[in-house]
């Protein structure tokens, strides 16, 4: 088991420095690329020169990857020039990460504890007009762009009803005292009742919006799984062996059929960090997501080498630890 | 001695990250291994089932009536997409947006332009982001799953490592990226983001299915025979492996559609916006969306149908061409 850990551990180290070097060589290869990011229009060629000779940016790339890179290792990945001109990158992806790993965890709730009930229900009564609608329903929900999902729930939700805030994270002038960053947690944590309900309620749409991809998918990935192994040789011998429903259901058929899903909730990581990006926006939620799309939109290159760096590494690692939960649960994966 | 060595490649893959998506565009590949079943061949069989399929008539119905509308749009769409006729009639206090009246049956939208004849020449760039998105995935996808798969060793390595770097970023993710570092972004560009994500895919697919042909009798009858290497490739291997990669090109129709919409929201679309696409003209209505949310509605509406369309019908021919559901 402890080699099995090391090696994806080895592997994805890999992955992750071969992807830093392809990320820092494209940001640079581009027509413009930072230096014409920084000037504007105020660009001259002895601007220019001066700038990138300041920048250590006249030097030939892998000396410049190099630098990088001994930088990057203490910490120092440089300073944005448009989000938030001055501060530091690293440092805006950190103070913006728990808002986004809020947002992520309650859409990831949302989504197993939808997907895996109605996917069970619909592949246990396959054919009937239940199992017919709810994989309708799962289809039209990957058809629906994430975005338009979140303005639906923001028009009809708070602007037309008035059932739930807007936007951002946390009513304005609520003076809640910080801990974590997770408002919720921190309302729970300090005993401000009203701080963390009030941080719930803002919480409800974006997490709702953001739900629908993952959902759509491990609705679909739990009805499959189940069908399979509703198929099983060992299924059919639980029937003969007279065992009740009950336990057939939950220790053959349930427990078996979580595999795949177990997998595939890590991979919708994936999605998630894409769809912050979105539902972040429409909802003006500070978190990484949002810093993406102003760092896509003003070129903003420190702030992007850093949080595409982050969000590859998040991805790589959650599916990390996704393998080893894989292996710990089927052990016909560790002994290989 | 390391355990891990014992077995072979495909099997020990499965632990590795990402292993998942992985392996669901392997297994995709594997499908199309087995082509025959009492003398009926893969696609007679498939088509067979499709033809019953109320879920693939539905999806093949609103695909055909996208294609023609796109098609037919210039001689359909009553005004110019571009020209402004009902310019007159914004109030940028009490009216921002023109609404129906004689002529223009859905209104105008904010610059005065005819809803409905944007929303219609609206299909054809839709349907040309679409087209070209999944045509450029395919080529380079096939450009690599080709060379991987057909020479196998340590060419197919390091190309399949390239594939793996690239599906380590979450895919929109490197779409966004891509489309955010042109320095002049215009519909190509975006076309040319949507299509990048899709390459490894395609890459992955479809070496998964030439390495199925390369073992199997029809190459070997045809190397014994002493057809030239390039010969088996193209015409004994990659027509036989490429059923899977078609049915994922359908279903990619659908995210491509979806994706220009992401990439125009985020404002990394097309600019220019005389002849629009659908996700440009739904990013374009953010703004209006308290006083004149219909402007957003249309173009949503159309892309979810069409979107549906494409993968209502992806998956039922997914279904079709997976040996599994053949009993």
């Amino acid at each position: 088991m402890l080699r099995f850990v090391v090696r994806r551990l080895l592997q994805m180290l890999g992955v992750l420095l071969v992807l830093s070097f392809l990320v820092f060589v494209w940001l640079r290869s581009l027509p413009g690329g930072p230096v014409s990011a920084l000037l504007g229009e105020r660009q001259t060629e002895a601007r220019r020169q001066a700038l990138e000779q300041a920048l250590g940016l006249d030097q030939p790339l892998p000396v410049q990857y190099v630098r990088f890179m001994q930088r990057a290792f203490s910490g120092d990945f440089g300073v944005s020039t448009q989000v938030l001109p001055g501060e530091d990158a690293l440092d805006i992806f950190l103070t913006r990460l728990p808002a986004t790993l809020e947002l992520s965890f309650f859409a990831l709730v949302i989504a197993i504890a939808l997907g895996i009930p109605l996917g069970y229900v619909a592949a246990r009564r396959k054919g009937t007009p239940l199992d017919t609608a709810t994989v309708i329903f799962s289809l039209v929900g990957v058809a629906v762009p994430v975005f338009f999902t979140a303005f639906l729930l923001k028009y009809f939700f708070a602007v037309e009803w008035n059932l739930l805030p807007v936007s951002g994270r946390q009513s304005i002038g609520l003076d809640a005292t910080r801990v974590t960053g997770l408002f919720v947690l921190d309302g729970i944590l300090t005993r401000e009742w009203d701080a963390a309900w009030d941080a719930l309620k803002h919480l409800v749409l974006p997490s709702l919006a953001l739900a629908t991809i993952p959902f759509a998918v491990v609705f679909r990935i739990t009805r499959a799984s189940v069908l399979d192994v509703m198929d099983e040789d060992y299924v059919r011998t639980a029937e003969a062996k007279g065992l009740t429903a009950r336990v057939i259901r939950g220790r053959h058929v349930l427990r078996n059929a979580m595999l795949p899903v177990v997998t595939t909730v890590g991979l919708q990581v994936g999605a998630l960090l894409s769809g912050a990006v979105l539902t972040e926006t429409v909802f003006s939620w500070r978190g990484v997501g949002q810093a993406l799309a102003e760092g896509f939109l003003q070129k903003d290159y420190p702030v992007l080498q850093v949080l595409i760096m982050a969000a590859a590494a998040i991805y790589v690692l959650v599916n990390l630890l996704v393998d080893i939960t894989y292996a710990l649960i089927d052990p016909r994966i560790r002994t290989r | 001695m390391n355990t891990d060595d014992q077995t072979p490649g495909p099997s020990r893959e499965r632990s590795t990250y990402a292993s998942r998506r992985k392996d669901r565009i392997d297994a995709l590949a594997s499908a199309s291994a087995e082509d025959e079943e009492g003398g009926v061949s893969l696609i007679v069989s498939a088509w067979r089932r499709l033809r019953r399929n109320p879920v693939f008539l539905v999806g093949l119905a609103i695909t055909i009536t996208f294609v023609v509308l796109a098609i037919t749009s210039p001689w359909l769409a009553p005004w110019d997409p571009a020209a402004r006729p009902l310019l007159d009639d914004i109030r940028p206090q009490s009216n921002p947006v023109p609404g129906p009246e004689a002529g223009h049956p859905l209104g105008g939208d904010d610059k005065g332009r005819d809803l409905l004849s944007r929303l219609l020449v609206g299909s054809q760039q839709t349907l040309i982001v679409g087209v070209f998105a999944t045509l450029f995935g395919l080529i380079g996808g096939i450009t690599l799953g080709t060379i991987a798969g057909a020479f196998g060793g340590w060419t197919d390595s390091v190309v399949m490592r390239v594939v793996d770097v690239m599906l380590s970023i979450p895919s929109l993710l490197l779409a966004f990226t891509i489309a955010a570092l042109a320095s002049s972004p215009s519909q190509w560009t975006l076309i040319i983001a949507i299509a990048a994500v899709q390459v490894p895919i395609f890459a992955r697919l479809l070496r998964g299915s030439m390495l199925g042909q390369r073992a199997s009798d029809h190459v070997l009858a045809a190397r014994s025979l002493g057809v030239k290497p390039h010969a088996i490739v193209f015409r004994h291997m990659l027509p036989n492996a490429l059923g899977p990669v078609i049915v994922q090109a359908t279903l990619v129709l659908a995210v491509a559609i979806i994706d220009a919409a992401a990439l125009s929201f985020l404002g990394l679309g097309n600019p220019d916006d005389r002849r629009p696409e659908w996700g440009q003209m739904l990013g374009a209505a953010q703004p209006y969306l308290g006083q004149a949310p219909h402007l957003a509605f249309y173009p949503a509406a159309c892309i979810i149908v069409v979107a549906l369309g494409f993968t209502l019908m992806g998956e039922s021919l997914r279904e079709a061409l997976d040996p599994k559901t053949r009993r």
